[in-house]
């Protein structure tokens, strides 16, 4: 059904960053502007947006119907017809439900955090302006549109995180963000032309690639497919392209909860799920997939057990989380992953949210040791913090429970024992270095006389509700099991997910095995940390500590070698093989033609010989010629 | 009698003290005198041919030669003059005006 509200969606916080911006230049240049005014503006456009999206879904719900709109024809050459075109199906608006939700949420949060920032202005202008582009990946129509949004996202991250772009090292973390999603997203680009070459003459747009897909080479397919999850890997930080988002964690703690936490870095699963239908028949790279995802789990985790640096520990822990998704998708069980798309942004964000509450509260620490010995009583953000720390463990009711036993009860039942045994090893390491994170920073006993830090509303309130959210996100796909009416699943049925069927035995052997693993990794932090003495900080030492020195592997693989690459280039081929063998070739010209005009002495007795020379030869050939 | 062969090698000897001189000596004078020896290396093998041959038209040829060098020793003369008043020289290896370049 058309409809022309699906744009404002995007549009109010395009609108918002836009007026933001140019009042942020009014405030700069000639008289200032009050915070309020920034954010009332920043905070009140993802309002606009959740509300259209809820009426929209509410009437979705009702009618059984979806949006879509068409806005004007961007590009008609030959056979490329890209519209500017929206479409709000149940994928998309499921989407963009939870991503202007905790979006507004964020916004909210970060009115307390940024408080008396000199970039204020500037930082809802930005904020704004990712929103916005990433409800067009959400809502795009095409994947031309996608990308757009997809890009959009990328320089907004970038932007965000060189926020403080007065360290040096935040500007490299947001170089090494974009330089390795740039890597990305050249093949997500490539996978988007080949597919377009698969198909032929199609308008490109979702719905009429998934019609077509019958007539498409199978091979060309097949690399489509893989070219376009190198896209998510660089978007949703997985092997190999990863790298950059522990790093990126330099940018503000609303930052790494609305970005590189609840949305940007889901970007890759949602693309995965949006193409369903040219994964479902591409097993092996299905395959491939879960690997990745299964392999990226695991290996974020283990790194985050060695970490210190608290948004670090979240960065990996959001890498491993993604990880797990990208098992689901993987596997064919879509609406399985994007439900735990939906339960980790709620507890996600809401431990990053608390993490920058702490941070904030000890004057940007960010050391989990060195934050217990100077600990100071914050109970909210205590609480949502340990409601967080559960739910990502996966102890029931919490949602994460829900979403991550669905995805190793998909791995099981899929027969893929590997990655169910990684997974689930992951889920150990989860709880593990969670509650490591949790008892160091809260519980282990420390002198600090943890006097009461007083925390801004606007960042406690934002962290109540999603603690809410936390709790309760996973009842919206309750087990059937338990009578559940696996609403997740059944709104996202377009996407043809696979779904559990085993029997009721083993799915509550299968939990209760998750339970009692995800217990065992509390149960070792506990033993070990809740009595840590913190004023001995354990070491980002030995193999694990230094994360298996990927970054340095990377930097001699890529970033020296190319450098000496281009040393190499600029001394040796430039300037002794091209430089030399044009001023080679010149002065070869020069000596030469010296040797000729030495012909040209004007020496007369040489003119005289050389006179003689010639005619002796001139006799002499006659002479043999004529054969007088 | 004298042979065809002396009268030629005479001839040739003279023509090639000639073009000796001409190469090897650096005296503008000696120069021109060593053409006038070619010229008249040249003249004698014409004037030895034509009496063998009972021909005359050599022995024209020879007259010829002799007062175009005469006419030729008067240019000759004047240019050596005019060269020696500009450089106050006689040798040759000095007058490289016309070459390229550096010099003079």
């Amino acid at each position: 059904m058309n409809t022309n509200l699906l744009v404002w969606i995007v549009l109010a916080p395009l609108l918002g960053s836009i007026i933001n911006g140019a009042l942020y230049f009014y405030h700069i240049k000639k008289e200032k502007v009050s915070d309020l005014t920034f954010s009332l503006i920043g905070a009140g456009t993802p309002l606009i947006s959740f509300l259209i999206t809820l009426s929209l879904f509410l009437r979705m719900n009702d009618e059984g119907i979806i949006f879509k709109q068409e806005l004007f024809t961007w590009l008609n050459i030959d056979k490329l017809n890209i519209n500017m075109g929206l479409l709000g199906d149940n994928l998309s608006i499921f989407m963009t439900m939870f991503v202007t939700f905790v979006g507004w949420l964020i916004h909210i949060y970060a009115i307390g955090y940024m408080r008396g920032d000199k970039g204020f202005g500037k930082f809802f202008a930005y904020f704004n302006l990712f929103l916005a582009s990433m409800l067009i990946l959400v809502l795009a129509d095409n994947p031309i549109i996608l990308f757009i949004g997809w890009e959009g996202v990328g320089v907004c991250s970038y932007l965000l995180i060189k926020f403080y772009y007065g360290k040096a090292e935040n500007v490299i973390a947001a170089n090494k963000a974009f330089i390795a999603n740039r890597v990305g997203d050249f093949g997500f680009l490539l996978g988007v032309v080949t597919l377009f070459f698969a198909l032929g003459e199609v308008d490109l747009s979702f719905t009429s690639i998934e019609a077509n897909l019958t007539n498409a080479s199978p091979e060309l397919l097949a690399l489509s497919g893989f070219l376009l999850f190198v896209g998510a890997m660089g978007k949703s930080a997985q092997i190999p392209l990863f790298v950059w988002l522990p790093d990126a964690m330099a940018g503000p703690t609303p930052i790494s909860a609305l970005i590189h936490a609840a949305t940007m870095v889901t970007a890759g699963v949602y693309m995965v799920a949006r193409f369903h239908f040219l994964y479902i028949d591409l097993e092996n790279i299905g395959l491939f997939i879960a690997y990745i995802g299964a392999f990226s789990a695991l290996f974020a985790a283990i790194i985050a057990t060695r970490q210190n640096d608290i948004k670090k520990i979240l960065a990996y822990s959001t890498m491993s989380q993604l990880g797990y998704m990208f098992i689901a998708v993987g596997l064919g069980f879509y609406s399985t992953g994007l439900f735990h798309v939906f339960t980790h942004a709620f507890f996600k964000a809401m431990l990053f949210m608390g993490a920058g509450g702490v941070i904030m509260a000890l004057h940007h620490q960010q050391d989990i040791f060195k934050i217990a010995q100077h600990r100071a009583s914050l109970p909210i953000i205590g609480f949502t913090f340990l409601v967080g720390v559960i739910a990502i463990s996966g102890i029931p009711p919490f949602s994460g429970f829900f979403s991550k036993d669905a995805i190793l009860a998909a791995a099981f039942q899929e027969g893929q024992y590997l990655i169910w045994a990684i997974a689930m090893f992951t889920a150990f390491l989860t709880a593990f270095y969670m509650f490591r994170m949790y008892f160091i920073v809260f519980v282990a006993p420390t002198k600090s006389s943890g006097k009461y830090v007083y925390t801004s509303r606007t960042i406690t309130i934002p962290l109540l509700i999603l603690a809410i959210g936390a709790i309760g996100a996973g009842f919206l796909n309750f087990p059937s099991i338990f009578g559940g009416s696996h609403f997740v699943d059944s709104w996202l049925s377009q996407l043809n997910s696979k779904t559990i069927h085993l029997s009721h035995t083993s799915e509550y052997i299968l939990m209760i095995i998750s339970i009692l693993v995800a217990s065992a990794g509390i149960y070792v932090a506990y033993k070990k940390y809740a009595n840590f003495d913190v004023s001995k900080p354990e070491e980002e030492i030995g193999l694990i500590g230094n994360k298996f020195y990927i970054d340095e592997l990377y930097d001699v693989l890529f970033v020296k070698s190319s450098k000496k690459l281009s040393v190499f280039i600029d001394k040796v081929v430039d300037d002794k093989i091209i430089d030399g063998f044009i001023m080679n070739t010149s002065s070869n010209f020069i000596n030469i033609g010296k040797k000729v005009a030495m012909l040209q002495n004007a020496n007369v007795r040489f003119y005289a010989a050389f006179m003689l020379i010639g005619m002796t030869c001139v006799f002499v050939y006659i002479y043999i010629t004529l054969g007088l | 009698m004298i042979s065809l062969t002396s009268y030629a090698f005479v001839a040739m000897m003279l023509f090639s003290i000639g073009v000796i001189g001409v190469i090897a000596r650096r005296n503008i004078f000696v120069i021109y005198m060593s053409i006038e020896m070619m010229l008249n290396g040249v003249n004698l093998f014409l004037v030895t041919f034509a009496r063998y041959h009972f021909n005359m038209d050599p022995q024209v040829i020879t007259v010829m030669v002799i007062a175009i060098a005469a006419a030729e020793a008067a240019i000759f003369l004047s240019v050596i003059i005019l060269l020696f008043r500009s450089r106050k020289s006689l040798d040759t290896d000095i007058f490289t005006t016309l070459t390229q370049g550096e010099k003079s």
